[in-house]
């Protein structure tokens, strides 16, 4: 009994560890989203948060250093982003995709090129210790939920925060009011004095800083261990995108949608244990085939994809503008 | 009297685009407390003319005075400052707002975070002014005439002293229109100076003070409204004398082309759009449908050319059920639609193809072999060109960069080149001019003369007891009345539109909306 609960805590508290990135690239992209501005650059801008925000934070051993120097350089993207469809107009899919082929790109050649010197991440304790797990008083003394949800480590509170936050900021002040009239319908916002191009630029860098913490998470998570075939970020950022319909722009709802897609994603670790734990009720886990269990959290992103291509307009909180460029002289 | 300081004076304005010039030389002035109407035909550029009030565009060239002190207007922003606010004939408001928060965008003086206070504060200031809004109400349930309340009471908060309206009836009813005129005296005279923008020359007597023309992009005069009349400015406005009166030739009507019993078709939300609907049309008449906007006209029409599934009842073409054929089968029978909706452009036409392929796009199954026939497609567009008077560079031109009045020529041409028997059209002149209208008339009563039967959708009550042979009122879906159209007046329509009048049952003995020598099979007897 005692061991059952144990491997579903570990499968609980897995499913919180391994998936926050997903968060922070969800809710960086809809603060990006409810601007008006599709970006499907998550991917590369997560990767060159997590390389810099990584490798500087090595080099200063320090937390804050690497997370505000992966927000900045996840933020350059941004910034890149912003200069390519907002100020000249380029089309903002290709721009995103072109975003990610360079995050991509620059991840690989800096990784690369620093070959032999990659600093380890032993040699930086800061880094170490920062993500070590935080237990919260009180609330982890609750028995299951204490040891999955309260004994995290600071980044996973930090994206919560993030969330809820960026939740409050779009719902309850008058700036993320214009935000989303930006997004909604940029003609109307320009009318009563609403500068475009400046709430596009600061709230798509912003966004993109957001994603930018989640690659930096990534790389803890990973032990910033540099392997020449994979990059960290593994697909999360094209599911963050998805994740993003899911919540329905959202971010607290964002929290849910990465439980729930973490849920899955986690299964593929856990089928074993859960199927070794529980023989009767959860045998058939492991006689699923691996690539199933690969293949799941996509299928899942398709699923959901299709639900919320029947929502409603009303209910939805999809920016009407969203994928569309602003010009006010256009006839 | 001592000669008023002008609100704004606009003098020597000049404004292209590209090698269109949309502006040329205009001046125009207006006092406070006096309302001056800005007319002109489609094109003439007096949305251009505005917009560079209103901080869209910047002039080429020329001065702007506000209070008499020379002003740059540089964005949306500057204008607001300026006590500027304008009424845009798309309506520039977030849909998933409320109407409170629509407000609360531009407002600079409250703090940070939004409070629910702002409803109070917006509800306040809106009976201030004599408005009666509901702030917490999204712009997605609002009537179009709320929105254009909403875009009102929102200068107004912003302290507007200047207000532009961008053809505020288009979209109104009799009523609302009337309604708006009283609200514009009332800011007239609270010492607001109005310019509306309109090409209705009625409404121009009935409401301005002065009236600017503009020809063509080119400043023609500016004369008191007292000393004008319908004539002269038609004159001035097309440059020539123009006949104001519409034709109703009177033809042998045949039996009933297209009959509709007990028609009921559910919206886009499931509501019932069309409610239990008997109608029918003749070879050689035009049926004319009234009401106000979104009373079911566009299911009606989506669902006679098979766009749209109904829910119960009959629609018998000749004789035959054409319920549940497929849009390219009622084609083949000689049905046409074409519905001209609120942005000119969204159906029925590829706004980026040329006129040519745009012909083409009706007949593509035509051709023989895989190949585009280009050749045939080309010599129609050049027909229709021709016969239409379609102002065009070529017949490979986009449809987009054409004006309005000749986008819905090419849209009406197409139509009618493939030799339809009944014509179902929907705001044909939605936005045109009194030239392009009156070139729109003349084309569908040819065709009426030819024995084609026309259901005319329109909103322009005055052009509809002139133009159609009966005209049916729908309230909500249900028919008010089938009323000839020489027998009836714009009040007696305006009652039934808003559905005070009920003549569907006027004659007892004879059910609206069922002719005698129908063709349905049906030996049932329709007296009971």
């Amino acid at each position: 009994m005692n061991d059952s609960m144990s491997v579903l805590t570990l499968f609980l508290f897995n499913i919180v560890l391994v998936n926050t990135p997903l968060l922070y690239g969800t809710v960086g992209e809809i603060m990006v989203e409810k601007s008006g501005s599709l970006d499907l650059g998550v991917e590369g801008t997560m990767a060159v948060g997590a390389i810099f925000g990584y490798l500087a934070g090595c080099a200063a051993n320090s937390l804050a250093v690497g997370l505000l120097v992966s927000f900045l350089a996840a933020g350059l993207c941004g910034l890149l982003f912003s200069v390519l469809t907002v100020s000249l107009q380029a089309n903002q899919n290709v721009t995103g995709l072109t975003i990610t082929t360079f995050g991509l790109g620059l991840y690989f050649f800096v990784g690369k090129g620093i070959g032999e010197k990659w600093p380890s991440m032993t040699g930086a304790s800061a880094l170490v210790n920062g993500f070590s797990a935080i237990e919260i008083p009180v609330l982890s003394k609750i028995p299951f939920l204490g040891k999955a949800v309260f004994s995290q480590n600071g980044l996973v509170y930090l994206g919560i925060a993030v969330s809820v936050l960026v939740w409050w900021y779009l719902t309850f002040t008058k700036t993320g009011l214009r935000l989303r009239a930006v997004g909604e319908n940029p003609g109307a916002a320009d009318s009563v004095g609403v500068n475009i191009l400046l709430y596009k630029y600061i709230h798509i860098i912003a966004g993109s800083g957001i994603m930018g913490l989640g690659g930096f998470y990534m790389a803890l998570y990973m032990s910033g261990s540099f392997e020449g075939s994979n990059c960290w970020i593994n697909g999360y950022g094209w599911i963050a995108i998805a994740l993003v319909i899911f919540a329905n722009w959202n971010p607290v709802l964002a929290i849910l949608g990465t439980l729930v897609f973490g849920f899955f994603n986690t299964l593929q670790i856990y089928s074993g244990s859960l199927a070794g734990t529980f023989p009767g009720a959860l045998g058939w886990l492991s006689a699923v085939p691996p690539q199933l269990y690969k293949a799941l959290p996509f299928l899942i992103t398709a699923i959901v994809l299709i639900a919320s291509s029947v929502r409603k307009r009303e209910g939805s909180g999809q920016p009407a503008a969203l994928g569309l460029n602003y010009f006010r002289e256009e006839r | 009297m001592e000669e008023q300081r002008y609100a704004i004076e606009m003098r020597g304005i000049c404004k292209s685009f590209g090698s269109v010039a949309a502006n040329k030389d205009i001046n125009l002035n207006v006092r406070p407390g006096e309302i001056l109407a800005l007319l002109g035909e489609n094109g003439s550029g007096k949305t251009t003319l505005m917009n560079m009030l209103s901080g869209i565009y910047k002039p080429d060239s020329g001065s702007v005075f506000v209070d008499g002190r020379e002003v740059a207007i540089n964005s949306p922003e500057d204008s607001k400052k300026l006590g500027i606010g304008m009424v845009h004939q798309h309506f520039k408001l977030v849909d998933v707002f409320s109407a409170a928060d629509n407000i609360w965008l531009g407002d600079e003086t409250s703090g940070p975070v939004l409070k629910k206070e702002r409803y109070n504060i917006i509800h306040d200031m809106a009976q201030r002014f004599g408005f009666d809004i509901d702030p917490r109400k999204k712009v997605y349930n609002m009537a179009v005439s709320e929105k254009q309340t909403l875009e009102i009471v929102k200068v107004l908060y912003y302290g507007a002293k200047i207000i532009i309206l961008d053809e505020p009836t288009a979209v109104l009813t009799i009523q609302e229109t009337a309604r708006l005129f009283d609200v514009l005296r009332r800011m007239k005279a609270e010492g607001h100076a109005i310019i509306i923008i309109t090409h209705k020359l009625n409404e121009v007597l009935e409401i301005s003070d002065r009236v600017t023309i503009l020809r063509k992009g080119e400043y023609i005069t500016t004369v008191d409204t007292a000393s004008a009349d319908e004539q002269r400015l038609t004159e001035y406005m097309v440059g020539r004398k123009v006949e104001l009166n519409i034709e109703r030739p009177v033809v042998d009507k045949t039996r009933p082309l297209l009959e509709i019993r007990d028609l009921t078709i559910k919206n886009d939300e499931g509501a019932v759009a069309i409610d239990k609907v008997n109608f029918y049309i003749r070879g050689g008449e035009i049926l004319g449908v009234a009401g106000i906007a979104g009373c079911g006209q566009k299911e009606l029409c989506e669902a006679i050319a098979g766009l749209r599934s109904i829910e119960s009842g009959q629609m018998i073409h000749k004789g035959d059920n054409i319920v549940g054929l497929s849009p390219k089968a009622i084609l083949d029978k000689g049905i046409s639609m074409s519905f001209i909706p609120e942005d000119r452009l969204g159906m029925g036409l590829a706004p980026s193809m040329s006129i040519t392929d745009n012909m083409l796009l009706k007949k593509y199954d035509q051709a023989k072999g895989p190949f585009v026939d280009r050749k045939t497609g080309r010599a129609e567009a050049r027909q229709v060109i021709k016969d239409l008077e379609i102002v065009t560079p070529s017949t490979e031109t986009p449809v987009r960069r054409l004006s309005g009045g000749n986008v819905q020529k090419v849209l009406l041409g197409r139509e009618i080149k493939a030799g339809p028997n009944v014509i179902v059209t929907a705001y044909p002149v939605r936005g045109l001019d009194i030239n392009s209208s009156y070139a729109i008339y003349d084309i569908l009563n040819q065709q009426k003369k030819d024995g084609v039967g026309i259901l005319f959708v329109g909103e322009d009550l005055d052009v509809m007891i002139d133009l159609c042979d009966k005209i049916m009122v729908l309230c909500h879906g249900k028919v008010m009345g089938v009323v000839h159209a020489h027998k009836t007046s714009k009040e007696e329509l305006g009652l039934m539109m808003t559905g005070a009048l009920d003549l569907s049952n006027k004659y007892e003995d004879r059910p609206a909306g069922i002719a005698r020598d129908s063709r349905i099979e049906e030996t049932k007897e329709v007296e009971e």
